[in-house]
């Protein structure tokens, strides 16, 4: 078979491919496009084309191989980092969730039924469907009826039926009584009925259909007027709402570049920033401090499991390291049932043995100890395997030098083995530092942030850490402040920053030397 | 070791090992506690560590079976763990095999071909890692909710949008395996060109088959990191069934309903595996640990 080259069959596959990711790309930016999000749209199409220049091109080869990765870092990590940047500038909240345009939208749909015209319903069995006939109120006999085609009204998707005339002498089934009527509510709510003079009529009552009538009335100058009371609202692009000249606020709310508001907040509003302060002081307090104890115990256990005169080394070893393997979000979750005030195995000792019962959950300090414990119990395992790497890279030389001088083992750790691991130490110090200034899932999963500091405007909590009450004002009980969140969020990521910068700057000069 | 040992030598062990002994007990009493409390029978039960009536109630209502209490009273399982377990696992294998395959790509592109910024785009995706999602919640929320708006199976509500969270996270995995690669001579690869293979068969025919062991600790790696991950399920997933197991935990735990025993029953049986492949890789993740700090 010379004339079929394998080679042009795996091309033509190859364009095939392409072509199909190159329409189904059109297909998604069109339909990104049509739903009113131009900017979205685009890129959506600069991806795509991208992706399809990258791989149909020959000139562009290493960025065949490194094009997903690229992507997935600048889609996944890099974008939310500069997206909730801008959010903090915003007013992006529960009140304010929508752009103004879909709010605009949102408001223009909304309708009411117009009474006047309604129209009497009753529904017929056919077979297994209904009809729909509509009639005047109080119909004399001779009024003119309409009615529908065969319909199943199951579910609720929206539907629209034609109606037609209905000869005065028609023989229809009984209709439905009303209690059965009311069995097929969601499906007439979401029914519409397309009438010959071409109204169209909606349920408007357990017995009418009728013709709505637009509630608002879009002005030349952006301005939205309300048609019963004739009242005009105006749009306030400083604070994203629909705003009456009587001051009157429109909801919902739509979203606004605040500019420095969230941020003046943060510094300048009493009620929010004293809490802000003490959680931030004690982010860094409960970070230095898991550090500092887990740093001390591993690294004194790593000294101790160094000792040859020791036995069953590697047992002690295993057992000590058991923390680290077990999944945080289980051991966490131990810890608070451990620590419960009433069940708790922890209060059942101190019970026993002291006759008291801490409340480890209600009082701010002891939760903030407790807090602290289960750091360096999940923490300490790290340092124990970090130091045990470096301690074996000590010339053992130095120990017995210091031995035929006659030092005592504490002399001998902080003259030989403290000032040579500190060094190769110090970069990880700060990434635990930096990782404990955000440890989430401790909070999260222990106490929730509770206690909460009394009589604050935000509900925040004693033991709450920044990353955590981000979290708190995004998702839970405060509002959803989007913005507010995403500013604390950014001032974060200024402090990880400078922490990395640290790192780098540490890890090269011990580079150097 | 030629020391002299002095007379102090044997109290110094005995206190060492008093000292190790005590430490143990603080550090296994939890674990420890969990399996007894998990056996023991109802969830407030108080008892001492080795309980004294043995109890399979919990570990039944784990494994989603009714359990039929001494008053006659049927209990369901309150959570569904198997469940939440399979979605974990599943979330974290396909994960991790993406995140593999994207990262195994990258690496050789930073280990063997020359293009512009090499240096920078890695140095730049090695910083970026340092910022953790947990940071951009809010932004991943709002992103994930637009892709649903068009993409229904990469939205909210959707271990296929979880999955495509978690591809983001490449860059430390990029760097073990290029590390990795420039341990093997390239000449082997130019002879395969040599000998008629294209640039891509020379990868995944030649220096792949080689770098098996690396892909496989990257895949544990990626597997143990992705199974563990809270922060970013928690806001994607929100409805019973779907969540995955680290997520789902804690609602044995709330004020309202607490599920002691129920919980460290659920906690043993999906911790346990967990906690063996971590220590299976042990080795690896150690390696990976110092591998931030000491670079080459």
């Amino acid at each position: 078979m010379t004339a079929m080259n394998p080679f042009d069959w795996k091309r033509a596959a190859g364009a095939a491919v392409a072509a199909l990711v190159a329409l189904g790309g059109l297909w998604l930016a069109f339909a990104v496009y049509a739903a009113g999000q131009p900017l979205l749209a685009l890129g959506a199409l600069a991806l795509i084309g991208a992706g399809l220049y990258v791989y149909v091109s020959r000139a562009a080869l290493a960025w065949r191989y490194l094009f997903p990765g690229v992507m997935g870092m600048l889609l996944f990590v890099l974008f939310p980092l500069v997206y909730t940047m801008w959010i903090g500038f915003t007013n992006y909240s529960s009140t304010h969730l929508l752009s103004q345009a879909r709010v605009k939208a949102y408001l223009l749909e909304q309708t009411v039924p117009d009474e006047e015209h309604s129209l009497e319903f009753t529904l017929h069995p056919e077979g297994k469907e209904l009809r729909l006939v509509l009639a005047p109120y109080e119909a004399a006999s001779g009024a003119q009826r309409f009615i529908s085609p065969p319909l199943r009204l199951k579910g609720d998707k929206s539907e629209t039926a034609a109606m037609t005339a209905l000869p005065a002498d028609a023989a229809l089934a009984p209709a439905l009584a009303t209690r059965e009527v009311l069995a097929h509510r969601d499906a007439l709510m979401a029914l519409k009925l397309a009438m010959p003079d071409q109204r169209v009529l909606g349920y408007a009552g357990v017995h009418e259909f009728g013709p709505s009538a637009a509630v608002w009335r879009a002005n030349a100058d952006g301005s939205l007027t309300r048609l019963d009371d004739q009242k005009t609202y105006v749009p306030n692009e400083a604070e994203g709402f629909y705003i009456a000249a009587d001051g009157d606020r429109l909801q919902p709310g739509y979203k606004v570049a605040v500019g420095l508001a969230n941020y003046a907040r943060m510094l300048a509003d009493q009620e929010f920033r004293g809490p802000f302060i003490s959680i931030f002081v004690w982010t860094v307090v409960f970070a230095a401090l898991s550090v500092a104890l887990s740093l001390a115990i591993g690294c004194t256990l790593a000294v101790l499991l160094n000792w040859e005169a020791l036995r069953f080394r590697t047992l002690y070893r295993t057992l000590l390291f058991l923390p680290y393997a077990v999944p945080g979000f289980i051991s966490i979750l131990v810890f608070k049932g451990l620590f419960n005030q009433n069940f708790g195995e922890i209060n059942g000792i101190l019970n026993a043995v002291f006759g008291i019962k801490p409340a480890w959950f209600a009082d701010p300090l002891l939760a903030r100890t407790m807090m602290v414990v289960v750091n360096t119990w999940l923490g300490y395992p790290y340092f124990l395997v970090l130091c045990t790497g470096l301690l074996k890279a000590i010339p053992v030389d130095l120990y017995e030098a210091s031995a035929i001088a006659g030092a005592k083992p504490l002399t001998n750790f902080f003259k030989i083995t403290a000032p040579l691991i500190v060094k190769p130490l110090s970069p990880l110090i700060i990434s635990a530092f930096a990782y404990n200034f955000n440890n989430f899932v401790l909070v999260s999963l222990l106490t929730n942030g509770r206690p909460d500091f009394l009589n604050t405007k935000i509900p925040a909590g004693t033991t709450d850490i920044l990353v955590s009450y981000t979290y708190r004002i995004a998702f839970l009980d405060s509002g959803q402040n989007f913005g507010l969140a995403a500013a604390i969020s950014t001032v974060i990521f200024f402090l990880v920053a400078l922490l990395s910068f640290a790192n780098l700057r540490v890890a090269a000069r011990n580079a150097r030397k | 070791m030629a020391i002299v040992t002095g007379k102090n030598q044997r109290w110094r062990v005995l206190g060492a090992h008093a000292f190790l002994i005590a430490l143990l007990v603080v550090t296994l009493f939890p674990l420890a506690a969990v399996v007894s409390i998990s056996l023991r029978p109802g969830n407030f039960a108080n008892g001492s560590l080795i309980p004294r009536e043995i109890s399979l109630e919990h570990w039944k209502l784990a494994l989603g079976m009714d359990v039929t209490s001494a008053d006659g009273v049927v209990v369901h399982p309150p959570f569904p763990v198997l469940r939440w377990l399979w979605n974990s696992v599943k979330v974290a294998t396909i994960a991790s095999a993406l995140i593999v395959a994207i990262s195994t790509t990258a690496a050789y592109a930073f280990a063997r071909l020359r293009f512009a910024f090499k240096m920078p785009i890695l140095n730049g995706m090695l910083l970026l890692q340092m910022f953790p999602p947990v940071l951009a919640l809010v932004a991943i929320y709002a992103i994930f909710e637009t892709i649903g708006n068009y993409v229904p199976a990469l939205g909210l509500e959707t271990h296929g949008g979880l999955i495509v969270a978690y591809l983001g996270g490449v860059a430390t995995h990029v760097w073990t395996i290029r590390g990795y690669f420039e341990t093997i001579p390239v000449e082997i690869e130019e002879c395969a060109k040599v000998d008629g293979a294209s640039h891509f068969q020379a990868f995944l025919r030649v220096l792949l088959p080689m770098a098996v062991p690396i892909l496989m600790v990257v895949f544990v790696l990626a597997f143990v990191g992705t199974i563990i991950e809270y922060p970013v399920a928690s806001i994607l997933l929100r409805e019973e069934t779907n969540l995955t197991l680290a997520v789902g935990s804690k609602y044995y735990l709330a004020d309202q309903k607490y599920l002691w025993g129920d919980f460290s029953a659920a906690a043993v049986l999906s911790g346990l595996p967990i906690t063996l492949v971590f220590l299976a890789a042990q080795r690896w993740i150690v390696s990976g640990l110092t591998a931030g700090g000491v670079k080459e």
